[in-house]
C-alpha cells in the first residue's frame, strides 16, 4: 500500500503541510517495499486554479491509497472518492510523527461530512 | 451614447446617480437604457422597479465526457490551464464551475469522447421601467466569473440616445468589461480617504482605455476640499456634487429613487446632463440631440413645478403602480 | 495534536460595497489586539489606510498567462482567431515584410487558455506570464497585516486573494497567533469565493436599504454554498429600523445569526479621515457598538465551528 503525507519539507522532520491542493511536496511511502519516495508538487501548487484537483489526480495516477494532510476541499474529495484513496487528517507536528501516528492505529478516515475547503 | 457610471469603491452611489441620470434624461424627452452590469450584485430594479418582460439565460459551453468511448489518455486534463479536467485511473471528471469555456479539451481528444453543452452561469433580464428600457444582468451564486454574463447583459441593451451603464465596482476584470469600448465614463466618489484612494485607482484603469472621464462627488461636505484638489491635479473635471444629506440617506434606504424624492435633487441632476453635453464627445452626441436636451432642460427649470413631484406626476405614476420585482417571479412576468 | 494548531479565519464581507465593512475589520483588529490582518480587497485595498501600516516585505505577483503573438512568424493563417472564445484575437497587428497585417491579442480579454499556443501552425504564439500586481508583508500596532495591489485593470484576482490568505496563514501558524481577520472583498464573484474558500465563519456588515437587504440575501447564499456559519451585523440601523428589522428576520431565515447592531455614528468617518480605526480614537456610539460586536463573537473562535452549525468541518 502508498501512502502520500502532505509536507513543507524534504525530510522526515519537516512538518506536515495542513494545505491539501496547494502543499510544496508529498513524501510517499510504500508499505509493500519500505521505499520513501518525495513528490514535487509545485506545478499543482502554483495553478491559478483547481490545484486540489490536479493534485489529487497525480495521487491517483500513482496509485496512492491514503493520505495524511489537514483536510481537503469537496473539489479533491470527489477525486479521491472516485479513486478510493483514504483521507486521514492530521492537525500539525512533522512527517515522521505523522506516521507513527497512523502506524500505530491513532488516525481515523475523514468521512464526507468532514470535508472542508482548505 | 454609451455613458458608464464606475467607481473604484463600492457603495459610493454608483447606483443613485445611474438610476437618478436615467429617470433626468427620460424625463426630459430623451430614450433611454438603463444597463445594470454590477452582475454580481445588481440593485437597480430595487429602485426603479421595471417591468421584466424577457429573461434569457447566459450560458457557457462545458465538456461533457463519454466514459464508454474515454480511452482515459489524459490529454483533455493535461491541456486545461484551468484544471477543470481530472483524468483518474477508471474515469474522466468535470468540474463545471471552473471550465472557461474555451474547447481546448475538446479539441485534443483523440477519439472524440468529448462533446460540449451550455451550463447556466447567470441571466438577462430585460424590460421597462416607464419611458426607461430595462436591461439587467445577473451572475448565478457560485458561479465565478462575471465577464461573460456582464458581455451579455451589453449586447442585450436596445438603441436610445443614451445607454446607461452601472458598472460592478473596484477595478479589475468585471469593471474593464463594463467600461471597455464606452463613450464617457462617470465616475462616483465620497471624498472619505477610502473614496479618494479608490478613484484614484480607477482612474488609472479609465487611463489605460483613453477615454475621457469626469468625476461626480457624493456625500460632499462643505469645506471639504481634498475631492476637488485629486480632481484638478488629474485634470478631470467634477460633474457634480450631491450633498451628504441624511434625507437622501433615508429615502434610499427606503427603496426612492432620491431625484424624485429629495428636493433640490432634480436641479443638480439637470446641471449634471448639461455639464455631461459640454463633456461627452461630440461625435456620439448629434447636434440635435443636443439641443433637444437643452431646451427640454431649460423650460422645466422656468416652470413653477420643481422639487418634489406631485402626486400626478405623469412619470412616477406607472412606476408606482407596477409590482416590485423580485427574483423568483420574473420567470411568470416573462411569459405574460 | 489537536486543537492547538487551530487557527480561525474570520472574513469581514458585505456583499454590497460602502457598508463599512474595513471600519468594523480595522476595529475588530484593534480589539482582537493579537490577530493576524489580511485585505482581501485587492482592486481597492482600503485596510492599510487606517491601520498605520510599516511595510516589511514586498513581493510581486505573476497573474497567471496571456497569449503574445510573434508577429514577426504569423503568416495571418486566423487559426488563433477561429478557435478562441474570448474575442481576444484581432486581425489588426503590425504587419512584417511579407503581410500588410498579422494577428494579435488583447491581453486583457485573453484569460490564458492557451488553445491558439497550441494550433498555432508556426509556433507564433507564446504564453507570457503576467505581472499581476504587488503583494505586502507589513507590521502595524495591532498585528501583522497582509495587502496586496492587483494591477488596476488587471484580471486574477482571485489567485491573488488565495494568496493573500495563504501567507497570512503563514504568517498566523509562525508567530503562534491565532485568529486571522479577513477584510473581504465586495460582490459574490471569483475574489469573493477566494476568501470564503476554507474560511472558518463569516460576519457579514450590511446596511438597512433596499441594496444592503439584496446583496445579503445574495452573500449569505453562497456562504451557505460553502456551509460557513455566517454572523449578520447591521451598520447604521438607525437609518431605517423598519428595514433593519426586515433584514435580520431574513438573515436569520437563511440560517445565519443575527449580532450587534451599530448606529449611524459620523465619528466613523471622521477616524477615518484620521487614518485610526474607530474603537482607537472614539467612545461614541459606533465604537461602543463595535466593543460589544467583539464581545459577542469572541467566545467563538477559540474553537471549529460545532456539528450543530453543520460546518462539516472536523470537530478536533
Amino acid at each position: 500500500m502508498k501512502l502520500a503525507i502532505s509536507t513543507r519539507g524534504q525530510d522526515v522532520n519537516a512538518p506536515v503541510d495542513l494545505h491539501f491542493g496547494r502543499t510544496r511536496f508529498f513524501r510517499i511511502v510504500d508499505f509493500e517495499t519500505g521505499a520513501e519516495t518525495l513528490l514535487n508538487n509545485a506545478r499543482a501548487a502554483n495553478a491559478p486554479q483547481g490545484a486540489g484537483i490536479q493534485t489529487a489526480q497525480t495521487l491517483a495516477r500513482l496509485g496512492v491509497q491514503a493520505v495524511l494532510t489537514g483536510g481537503v476541499g469537496p473539489n479533491a474529495w470527489r477525486i479521491l472518492q472516485a479513486a478510493r484513496i483514504q483521507v486521514f487528517s492530521v492537525r500539525g507536528g512533522s512527517v515522521g510523527q505523522a506516521l507513527q501516528s497512523f502506524r500505530e492505529g491513532l488516525l481515523r478516515p475523514l468521512t464526507e461530512k468532514q470535508v472542508t475547503y482548505f | 451614447m454609451n455613458l458608464v457610471i464606475a467607481s473604484g469603491k463600492g457603495g459610493t452611489g454608483k447606483t443613485t446617480v445611474a438610476t437618478s441620470l436615467a429617470v433626468t434624461l427620460a424625463r426630459h424627452g430623451q430614450t433611454v437604457a438603463y444597463v445594470d452590469c454590477d452582475v454580481e450584485t445588481p440593485n437597480g430594479h430595487l429602485f426603479l422597479k421595471p417591468m421584466v418582460t424577457r429573461e434569457r439565460p447566459v450560458e457557457k459551453l462545458v465538456p461533457r465526457v463519454n466514459q464508454e468511448t474515454c480511452l482515459l489518455c489524459g490529454l483533455c486534463a493535461a491541456v486545461c490551464r484551468f484544471n477543470a479536467i481530472a483524468c483518474l485511473p477508471d474515469q474522466t471528471l468535470v468540474y463545471e464551475e471552473l471550465c472557461h469555456g474555451c474547447g481546448g479539451c475538446t479539441r485534443v481528444c483523440p477519439v472524440g469522447a468529448i462533446t460540449e453543452a451550455p451550463h447556466p452561469v447567470g441571466v438577462v433580464k430585460v424590460g421597462a421601467a416607464g419611458a426607461i428600457q430595462f436591461v439587467s444582468g445577473t451572475l448565478n451564486v457560485g458561479e465565478s466569473t462575471s465577464p461573460p454574463v456582464i458581455r451579455a447583459t451589453r449586447q442585450a441593451a436596445p438603441a436610445a440616445d443614451w445607454t446607461i451603464l452601472d458598472a460592478p465596482p473596484g477595478t479589475a476584470c468585471p469593471m474593464m468589461e463594463a467600461v471597455r469600448g464606452s463613450d464617457y465614463v462617470v465616475l462616483v466618489t465620497e471624498p472619505t480617504p477610502f473614496g479618494l484612494h479608490d478613484l484614484r485607482l480607477a482612474l488609472e484603469v479609465v487611463k489605460t482605455f483613453d477615454l475621457p472621464c469626469g468625476v461626480v462627488v457624493n456625500r460632499a461636505q462643505p469645506g471639504a476640499t481634498e475631492a476637488r484638489d485629486l480632481c484638478r491635479q488629474a485634470r478631470v473635471r467634477i460633474l457634480a456634487e450631491i450633498p451628504d444629506a441624511v434625507a437622501i440617506a433615508k429615502e434610499y434606504s427606503r427603496g426612492q429613487l432620491v431625484v424624485e424624492t429629495v428636493p433640490g435633487l432634480r436641479e443638480i441632476f439637470d446641471q449634471l446632463c448639461l455639464r455631461l453635453l459640454e463633456e461627452v464627445p461630440k461625435e456620439k452626441c448629434p447636434h440635435e440631440m443636443r439641443q433637444r436636451l437643452e431646451a427640454a432642460i431649460r423650460a422645466s427649470s422656468q416652470s413653477p413645478a420643481t422639487g418634489p413631484p406631485a402626486a400626478g406626476d405623469p412619470f412616477s405614476t406607472p412606476r408606482l403602480a407596477a409590482p416590485r420585482q423580485r427574483e423568483e417571479p420574473t420567470r411568470a412576468a416573462s411569459a405574460s | 495534536m489537536s486543537d492547538a494548531a487551530f487557527i480561525c479565519e474570520l472574513v469581514v464581507m458585505s456583499g454590497k460595497g460602502g457598508t463599512g465593512k474595513t471600519s468594523v475589520t480595522a476595529s475588530l483588529a484593534v480589539l482582537a489586539g493579537s490577530a493576524v490582518l489580511a485585505d482581501c480587497d485587492v482592486d481597492a485595498s482600503n485596510l492599510p489606510l487606517v491601520l498605520d501600516p510599516r511595510e516589511q516585505r514586498r513581493e510581486t505577483f505573476t497573474g497567471g498567462v496571456r497569449a503574445r503573438i510573434r508577429r514577426e512568424d504569423c503568416t495571418a493563417c486566423g487559426q488563433c482567431k477561429a478557435l478562441c472564445r474570448f474575442d481576444a484575437i484581432f486581425f489588426d497587428g503590425p504587419g512584417h515584410g511579407r503581410l500588410p497585417h498579422t494577428y494579435r491579442v488583447d491581453s486583457a480579454a485573453c484569460e490564458g487558455c492557451g488553445v491558439c499556443h497550441d494550433v498555432c501552425p508556426e509556433h507564433a504564439i507564446d504564453l507570457e506570464p503576467t505581472e499581476g500586481g504587488e503583494w505586502f508583508v507589513s507590521e502595524t500596532r495591532f498585528g501583522p497585516l497582509l495587502h496586496a495591489r492587483l494591477r488596476p485593470g488587471h484580471g486574477n484576482s482571485g489567485r491573488l486573494v488565495t494568496l493573500v490568505r495563504d501567507q497570512a496563514r503563514q504568517v498566523a501558524e509562525a508567530a503562534g497567533r491565532r485568529l486571522i481577520l479577513v477584510d473581504g472583498p465586495p460582490g459574490i464573484g471569483c475574489p469573493v469565493i477566494a476568501s470564503l474558500t476554507g474560511a472558518t465563519r463569516v460576519l457579514a456588515v450590511t446596511e438597512p436599504t433596499p441594496s444592503g437587504e439584496h446583496d445579503l440575501e445574495r452573500l449569505l447564499a453562497l456562504a451557505r454554498h460553502f456551509s460557513i456559519p455566517a454572523w449578520v451585523c447591521v451598520n447604521k440601523h438607525d437609518l431605517n429600523a423598519d428595514m433593519t428589522l426586515q433584514i435580520e428576520r431574513r438573515a436569520a431565515a437563511l440560517g445565519a445569526t443575527v449580532t450587534e447592531r451599530i448606529p449611524y455614528d459620523p465619528a466613523v468617518t471622521a477616524a477615518q479621515r484620521r487614518g485610526r480605526p474607530v474603537v482607537d480614537v472614539d467612545h461614541g456610539p459606533a465604537a461602543a457598538a463595535i466593543r460589544k460586536l467583539w464581545e459577542r463573537v469572541r467566545p467563538f473562535l477559540a474553537d471549529p465551528p460545532g456539528p450543530q452549525l453543520d460546518t462539516g468541518r472536523p470537530a478536533g
